[in-house]
């Protein structure tokens, strides 16, 4: 065990190499390009080994990822932004063929206009794609959110997109600990899957499912990542008893005897908790709720720590246009009304397109959660810092 | 019609499992023309054999084409590819 | 925590700079962040860069808008006012400047301690050219003691193998040759 300085994308990286994967395709893209940066290096040096695929898009690379996958090899890739909807058709395929890809994630806003800095949109737009999601909110998170990636992966057979904020955790270095080598092949030993390719069970894949069968092959990944939750939690476990650092589902900061909370994911979690902690001392009932498996949603997870609250601010980090609400607040009163549990909720849009989330911005969201519920009625959604 | 599989009996991950389930299935009653082979006019190009949609053509022994009827849905484009008109549609009987 | 702000032009290594800092930070066992104001990287355009150090867990992800220390790698953006921009009162400026410290301390009153080495000199003499990242470690690391100046030789030795030991000298002749402008009284 070391205790280094890292970036987020080469904890990451780090990561990959250690889960010693057969196969990497990849095509860079700004901010995850480093990630791969890293890898191709590990391989030319001979630190991992591995197939390296230069591919010429990202549609390419999750195709190539598909395939390779499909042969039983552990598979990695990482995109951000523009890349991972370049993925998008590919995606659905890498799921509904029940392959266990890791994919990191760096998030970053889409197109138009040209931004290369943080949101949240490119892994919303995906959330229906069958794929399990992770998010993180430190470099360290990043690093053994993806090391679980592969073992969740592969024992549940879907894939896993490891999601890392773009520059604010990919870009920033910070403390790691790399765990010794040797303990992260026990918790993910190489085990090659069945290669179902192979000439010798002559399986037919991607086949047509016409709809006397479709419904069915949808339905199976409906199942698979429902039921994915009890091997994340105990993959999590595990993980924590090997390495001492425990996830699960959500991370609560300061929500025992709260009476409001702000709901966030990623790297605003971090300053979240720092303002909570700052109000806290101030006297104000606050907590901090931060959902780190998005795919499957932690659904009495959210019940048992939000449903008996006064008020829940939800701050999402990309937008729905024209819909009810935006992504995680959608979700969040989904999961509340099925149970008949109604806190009062806001909801909140911050920091798109890179734009900083301050001190500041946090503190006026915890008022205007505490101003809503005595007002008893929640407002429209709050534009967090947009400019009029 | 039999029971179709529910989804918790068939494959995961839309795999057919079973090598060469095709030779199962009989698409001879959607025919109304067959195609009718004159082994004298072919000139073994296999033009019929590349472009039958089923995979209903055969080869045989003396390297001339013939159609498996089994699988042979009647659709013509045998007759369409073949260059020197040894195909001919006949109506069904 | 201390909170460290890095004014630079790309192509100086400002980045990596808050990045060496933070690393020697976090090898003697403390917290550290280290990131950049990103852009595409340009060379030439002015570049920010920050440094977070703590003795726990840091929590905020949010850029430094009221840094303790401003750092100015590039000897012109020493002389614009901008830099000074937030600083804490009683606050450190690090900066690149052939001048005495007592310049700056005028027009900075919310600083306490001013201190300027000629970074790009030494850069030039040392690595034969201006980048002047490392030397102006050396003068933070004199003007602060955040961390040990063997540490931030560490860090270099080990990020730089072929050219280590020619920044390592840039870093102790900077630290050598910094002059340092302490204000008195209370602030
Ligand atoms: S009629 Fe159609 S299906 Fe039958 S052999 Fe010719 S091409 Fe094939
Ligand atoms: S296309 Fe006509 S000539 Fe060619 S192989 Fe078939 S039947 Fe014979």
């Amino acid at each position: 065990m070391k205790r280094v300085g890292l970036s987020g994308n080469y904890a990451v990286a780090y990561a990959v190499k250690m889960a010693d994967v057969d196969v990497v395709a990849a095509y860079p893209i700004t901010p995850q390009t480093t990630i791969v940066e890293k890898l191709s290096e590990f391989v030319a040096n001979g630190e991992l080994e591995a197939e390296y695929i230069n591919v010429e898009s990202e549609h390419s690379a999750m195709s190539a990822c598909v395939g390779a996958s499909l042969t039983g090899a552990r598979v990695f890739t990482a995109t951000s932004s523009q890349g991972l909807a370049y993925m998008h058709e590919v995606l659905f395929m890498a799921s509904g063929l029940r392959t266990p890809i890791v994919m990191a994630n760096v998030n970053r806003a889409l197109s138009a206009p040209l931004n290369i800095w943080n949101d949240h949109s490119d892994a919303m737009a995906e959330r229906d794609a069958g794929w399990i999601q992770l998010w993180v909110t430190s470099a360290q998170e990043a690093f053994d959110a993806t090391l679980e990636a592969f073992k969740i992966a592969e024992d549940v057979l879907l894939p896993v997109m490891v999601n890392l904020d773009g520059y604010i955790l990919s870009h920033t270095y910070e403390p790691v600990v790399l765990p010794d080598e040797s303990l992260v092949r026990e918790f993910v030993p190489s085990r090659p899957l069945q290669n179902r390719v192979s000439p010798k069970f002559a399986y037919s894949i991607g086949v047509v499912g016409p709809p006397e069968a479709y419904y069915e092959m949808k339905y199976q990944v409906v199942d698979a990542i429902e039921k994915s939750r009890k091997k994340i939690k105990d993959v999590d476990k595990e993980f924590g008893d090997k390495f001492g650092r425990e996830y699960n589902f959500v991370n609560e900061y300061m929500m025992e005897d709260a009476d409001y909370a702000l709901v966030t994911m990623g790297a605003l979690t971090g300053t979240a908790k720092a303002v909570a902690s700052g109000l806290r001392k101030e006297g104000e009932k606050v907590g901090v709720l931060s959902i780190r498996c998005f795919r499957p949603f932690p659904k009495e997870e959210i019940v048992a720590l939000l449903g008996d609250l006064k008020g829940v601010g939800v701050v999402d980090r990309a937008v729905t246009p024209g819909g009810p609400s935006n992504p995680l607040f959608a979700d969040i009163a989904t999961t509340l009304y099925e149970k008949g549990r109604r806190p009062l909720l806001q909801s909140f849009v911050a920091g798109l397109g890179g734009r900083d989330v301050p001190v500041d911005d946090f503190k006026l969201m915890f008022g205007l959660v505490k101003d809503v519920v005595k007002e008893g009625k929640s407002r429209p959604c709050v534009y967090v810092g947009l400019r009029e | 019609m039999s029971r179709l599989k529910g989804w918790k009996e068939i494959p995961i991950g839309g795999t057919i499992v079973e090598p060469g389930s095709s030779v199962e299935f009989d698409v001879s009653s959607w025919r109304t023309y067959r195609p009718l082979f004159d082994k004298k006019k072919c000139t073994k190009c296999g033009m019929c054999w590349i472009f039958c949609p089923e995979g209903a053509i055969k080869i045989n022994d003396d390297g001339t084409y013939d159609v498996n009827l089994s699988y042979c849905k009647g659709c013509g484009i045998c007759q369409r590819a073949c260059a020197v008109k040894a195909i001919t549609m006949v109506k069904e009987g | 925590m201390l909170e460290i702000r890095w004014h630079g032009r790309g192509g100086q290594g400002s980045v990596t700079a808050a990045e060496i800092l933070a690393t020697a930070a976090i090898n003697e066992g403390k917290f550290s962040q280290a990131f950049a104001a990103f852009g595409p990287e340009r060379r030439g355009a002015p570049v920010l860069a920050f440094t977070r150090i703590n003795d726990n867990e840091i929590l905020l992800r949010t850029q430094i808008y009221e840094p303790d220390v401003v750092v100015v790698l590039d000897h012109h953006l020493s002389e614009r006012d901008d830099i000074s921009e937030g600083l804490k009162k009683g606050g450190i400026l690090v900066l690149n400047s052939v001048y005495e410290p007592e310049r700056y301390a005028k027009k900075i009153p919310n600083a306490r301690r001013v201190a300027t080495v000629d970074a790009t000199g030494i850069a030039i003499k040392e690595l034969g050219t201006p980048v002047t990242n490392t030397a102006i470690l050396g003068a933070l690391v004199k003007a602060t003691g955040i961390v040990k100046l063997g540490s931030v030789e560490d860090v270099i030795r080990e990020r730089f193998k072929t050219f280590a030991e020619k920044n390592i000298a840039a870093v102790r002749a900077a630290f050598a040759q910094t002059k340092i402008f302490e204000r008195e009284g209370n602030m």
